[in-house]
């Protein structure tokens, strides 16, 4: 049974994560035809409402959307009726008036995708809200994963940077464990949330440490723009102790992954030998993102998993 | 055919009875040889020939006429599969899911595409392999090859190679694989 919204990552379970990820073999298949197109979603209206600044994500959502033949419409809040002061509640209400079938949204604030839920008829897609949840992020993240290492259980995965202010952390955190995976996160105190209670993770100060053990790294950027107070001494300091640098690639498996959410800081949080190394796979997660995300949609708004088997017409 | 007639056949969620066998699996062995040789005998050989089957029944029977082809040629012929479900028309109107793999190994441009199903029905899963043919390139002609036409045809659509004509009610479901055909209805 599909969902009619993609919010968070704990609605879906391992059963829905797996359905989504099944599916997107499918949609990688595409993706490689010579007219990556196909009819699937002709005539629905998917709208991207994105009230923070984004470039990858929704590239690839309005890619996705395009090869399942959708129709789209963008919404930059820059050059809309929110400078005029119109709510989000207004704004959602207008754009479905027009007839949308999805709206896919980001926005600073946490929830604010639950509430968009409650307002209109349309599917909502979570795109990130505030440091809360990205939901096909961690979806695609998943996919590579698993298209590298086969099942993910009792597999030991590191998160290491800025989990404080990281929808892809939590997002991520929620989707490998529920494939069985160990997550370890790692950061200074600093960049840790208050409390961690409730967190299926463990927690490491120590890089050098954990790096020998894992399967994958995942590296956050350093979010400079969220941060309020100075939470790292310097950038060097940080990069010191938890970016991955010349030195600490050697010490990572020779089969080990290398994952990064974009856009990175080449030389904060990931040396530029690591960034282009074998083991990097930063590039295919941006071409998985696509094809999960043609998944995403086409699950919420093509499969028609909502009608029961019909007979023939 | 199958999984998917069965569910879309009232009763829904019922099981297939079978009533009659009207292929044998000699019958059907005789009849993957006649329509190897008839599509030699059309195309003047197996140049340019693709062999493609559609998902998921007729990917069994395309690989059995393409080692006809290649027994009786000597030589290579490439063959494919194709699932359709992402170009159906009913997409929306009950539950459509890509499960199988699409792998069409050569540019279809200039080829010769024999599409190969094991049930010819109401064709509209032809119409949609059609559509899905052209993200593949441009064939020179596209030819189709059933092994049962059972009538009910919804569209302008037509086979070029039948293993067997049968004659069929709209309700009645027609089971065929390469062991044999059965003529049956779903009952709850």
């Amino acid at each position: 049974m599909t969902p009619k919204h993609l919010l968070s990552i704990d609605d879906l379970g391992r059963e829905g994560i797996e359905e989504i990820l099944g599916l997107t073999d499918s949609f990688v298949e595409v993706s490689a035809r010579r007219i990556p197109k196909v009819p699937a979603l002709r005539g629905k209206n998917i709208a991207w409402l994105f009230y923070e600044d984004s470039t990858r994500t929704r590239l690839s959502f309005e890619t996705a959307a395009k090869r399942l033949s959708a129709d789209t419409m963008n919404f930059s809040v820059g050059s809309s009726s929110v400078n005029k002061g119109e709510s989000l509640r207004d704004t959602c209400l207008t754009i479905s008036a027009m007839g949308v079938d999805a709206i896919v949204v980001r926005h600073r604030s946490a929830g604010v995708p639950w509430q968009i839920a409650n307002w209109i008829d349309a599917s909502v897609i979570n795109a990130g809200d505030g440091w809360h949840e990205h939901p096909t992020q961690a979806l695609l993240d998943t996919y590579t994963l698993r298209s590298h290492l086969g099942d993910l259980d009792g597999r030991h995965i590191a998160i290491v940077g800025d989990i404080k202010h990281s929808r892809v952390a939590r997002s991520n955190l929620a989707a490998f464990t529920a494939l069985g995976a160990e997550v370890t996160m790692v950061a200074p105190q600093t960049l840790l949330p208050p409390s961690l209670e409730g967190w299926n993770a463990n927690v490491s100060h120590d890089l050098d440490a954990v790096l020998p053990t894992v399967d994958a790294i995942y590296l956050l950027r350093m979010q400079l723009e969220r941060q309020t107070d100075a939470l790292v001494p310097t950038l060097r300091e940080y990069t010191d102790g938890y970016g991955l640098t010349t030195q600490r690639l050697a010490a990572l498996g020779e089969k080990a992954l290398i994952m990064h959410p974009g856009p990175m800081n080449r030389g904060v949080e990931i040396c530029p030998e690591a960034a282009d190394d074998p083991r990097s796979v930063i590039t295919e997660q941006v071409a998985n993102g696509v094809a999960v995300r043609m998944s995403v949609l086409f699950l919420l708004l093509g499969s028609g998993a909502e009608h029961e088997a019909g007979g023939l017409s | 055919m199958a999984e998917r007639e069965r569910k879309m056949t009232r009763p829904f969620g019922g099981v297939f009875v079978p009533r009659t066998t009207v292929m044998s699996q000699d019958d059907i062995d005789r009849a993957i040889w006649r329509m190897a040789h008839e599509i030699l005998e059309h195309n003047h050989g197996v140049e340019n020939l693709v062999i493609v089957g559609l998902q998921t029944g007729g990917v069994p029977l395309a690989a059995r006429i393409t080692s006809a082809l290649e027994e009786i040629t000597a030589n290579d012929v490439p063959t494919g599969m194709i699932d359709v479900a992402l170009h159906r028309d009913d997409i929306g109107l009950r539950p459509v899911l890509p499960e199988e793999v699409t792998d069409i190994p050569v540019d279809l441009t200039n080829k010769i595409v024999v599409l190969v199903d094991d049930v010819l029905f109401t064709g509209r899963t032809i119409r949609a392999a059609l559509d899905a043919l052209t993200s593949f390139g441009r064939p020179r002609s596209v030819q189709l090859a059933v092994m049962v036409d059972r009538g009910h045809r919804e569209l302008p659509i037509r086979p070029d190679y039948v293993g067997k004509n049968i004659p069929t009610r709209r309700d009645e479901v027609v089971d065929a694989t390469l062991e044999g055909v059965e003529l049956g209805e779903m009952r709850k």
